[in-house]
């Protein structure tokens, strides 16, 4: 009997979910591309000079355990 | 809990991650970068070693969907480091790496192929890499994978009989996202496979002997062949309301080898006027040691694997650091804008388990060892 009425349950739930999903709307972009003018500014770059960020990632490399998901000019280096 | 890695499941996770970024693809193209050309010179001095030298980076757009690159790079290396004075004498050499790149944008996607080879007197590396980026949801969000492999060749100077080989493995995955019109994150996730010679050559090891006047003798390092490990790491980019900028950073790292270490960075740049951008920057790092690293082992060969490389030791250290550029925009036909920048950062490094063999003290009982560097970075760069 509480086997059963864990399935009922479980059922009625997982309705539930179906219609609240099937009511739910994909969240649209919420930064218009015209207010994106303080993003674009190039203070904003995670790796603004990449040469330069290239090399200080071969610098902690050559020192350190770490290596990877250092980020925009990472990717390792052939050094030892 | 120790963690397993298999290489079957490294390929399964990068195929359905390159399915999803495939079934992500949606929405407006990514664009190509900006051409520009980079003269830098960079410096690293400190511990008995200084590095230095030129890299020169060009990057100039082919067509509406073609961008190329070429860099030269040089490190010229002094070395007469705790590891060199302590078993052999200091050295000179130098190491030329180049490398090749090609952006392709077609329509919503952009693909990037690079190559770059390193050689010096006594190792030559050898990479390709593979990456794809695309942006979508309202150009919201970047998603990028990449892949690449290198090939290395481990020789010694004075041993022409010597030569081992490596190889590596990067997968990679990135995830940039708007959040607001001030706000922008990005996660990082980068696993690595390294086999073969890891090691180096002329690295040696110490264990007590109590036959020799010092205490202890040295023997040849022996690392395992081979090495897996996992980076992730999270970035924060806010913009302050006067022109400015805030980066955040953490990254977490830990490898089969028994290595976890994570770090965190902030940087703080603020441009004064149409010409000047200062900026101020902080990282602190942490790592444990390798499970089969010791400063000093109990007798020769008392463990399968064997290291004494500091960079293998507990550790901690700290980097703080300035730069300043002056831009200046150009009414030239040919040239857009130039730029001139200086950044130095000084680092300081202190082992929790790495003694310092040249003061005295009975055998593993020196004092620990500690080092301080600065690394200068001084260079040109012109849009066009």
């Amino acid at each position: 009997m509480i086997k059963k009425s864990n399935k009922f349950n479980s059922a009625v739930l997982l309705l539930c979910l179906g219609f609240l999903i099937a009511g739910c709307s994909a969240p649209k972009p919420w930064v218009k591309p015209y207010e994106r003018n303080n993003l674009a500014d190039p203070i904003m770059s995670f790796d603004r000079d990449g040469v330069e960020g290239s090399y200080m990632h071969h610098v902690h490399q050559a020192r350190e355990s770490a290596r990877g998901a250092e980020g925009g000019s990472g990717g390792g280096c052939g050094c030892n | 809990m120790k963690i397993t890695y298999s290489p079957l499941k490294i390929i399964l996770k990068f195929v359905v991650t390159s399915a999803l970024v495939g079934m992500a693809a949606i929405g407006k193209a990514a664009i190509l970068p900006e051409d520009r050309t980079d003269l830098l010179y960079h410096s690293y001095s400190g511990g008995g070693v200084t590095i230095e030298g030129p890299s020169l980076l060009i990057r100039k757009g082919l067509s509406d969907s073609v961008s190329v690159t070429a860099n030269y790079y040089v490190d010229t290396v002094s070395s007469a480091s705790i590891d060199v004075v302590s078993t052999a004498s200091a050295y000179d050499e130098e190491r030329i790496e180049t490398s090749l790149g090609l952006d392709y944008l077609h329509e919503k996607t952009l693909i990037n192929f690079g190559y770059t080879e390193s050689e010096e007197n006594d190792y030559s590396a050898a990479s390709i890499r593979f990456s794809i980026s695309q942006d979508f949801f309202g150009d919201l969000t970047n998603l990028s994978i990449g892949y690449s492999q290198g090939s290395d060749t481990v020789g010694k100077t004075g041993d022409t009989s010597f030569k081992e080989d490596a190889s590596g493995r990067n997968y990679q995955f990135s995830l940039s996202q708007i959040l607001t019109k001030n706000w922008i994150a990005n996660i990082s996730v980068e696993t690595v496979t390294s086999q073969g010679f890891l090691n180096n050559p002329y690295r040696t090891v110490r264990y007590l002997d109590p036959s020799v006047g010092l205490g202890y003798s040295y023997e040849a390092e022996r690392y395992p062949e081979t090495r897996t490990s996992d980076a992730f790491a999270i970035r924060s980019m806010y913009y302050l309301s006067y022109r400015a900028s805030l980066m955040l950073e953490y990254r977490y790292f830990r490898d089969t080898w028994d290595i976890e270490a994570d770090n965190v960075t902030v940087r703080y740049t603020h441009p004064v006027g149409e010409h000047w951008i200062f900026e101020v920057n902080a990282r602190l790092y942490n790592q444990t040691g390798a499970d089969f690293y010791a400063d000093i082992y109990p007798f020769s060969n008392s463990q399968t694997f064997l290291a004494r490389d500091k960079e293998l030791s507990a550790f901690s250290s700290q980097r703080v650091g300035f730069a300043v550029s002056y831009e200046h925009s150009l009414t030239s036909s040919f040239l857009e804008r130039v730029s001139l920048n200086l950044k130095v950062d000084q680092l300081n490094f202190d082992y929790d388990d790495f003694r310092n063999v040249t003061a005295s003290g009975a055998p593993g009982a020196e004092p620990l060892y500690s080092l301080s560097a600065t690394v200068v970075r001084f260079f040109f760069s012109a849009w066009y």
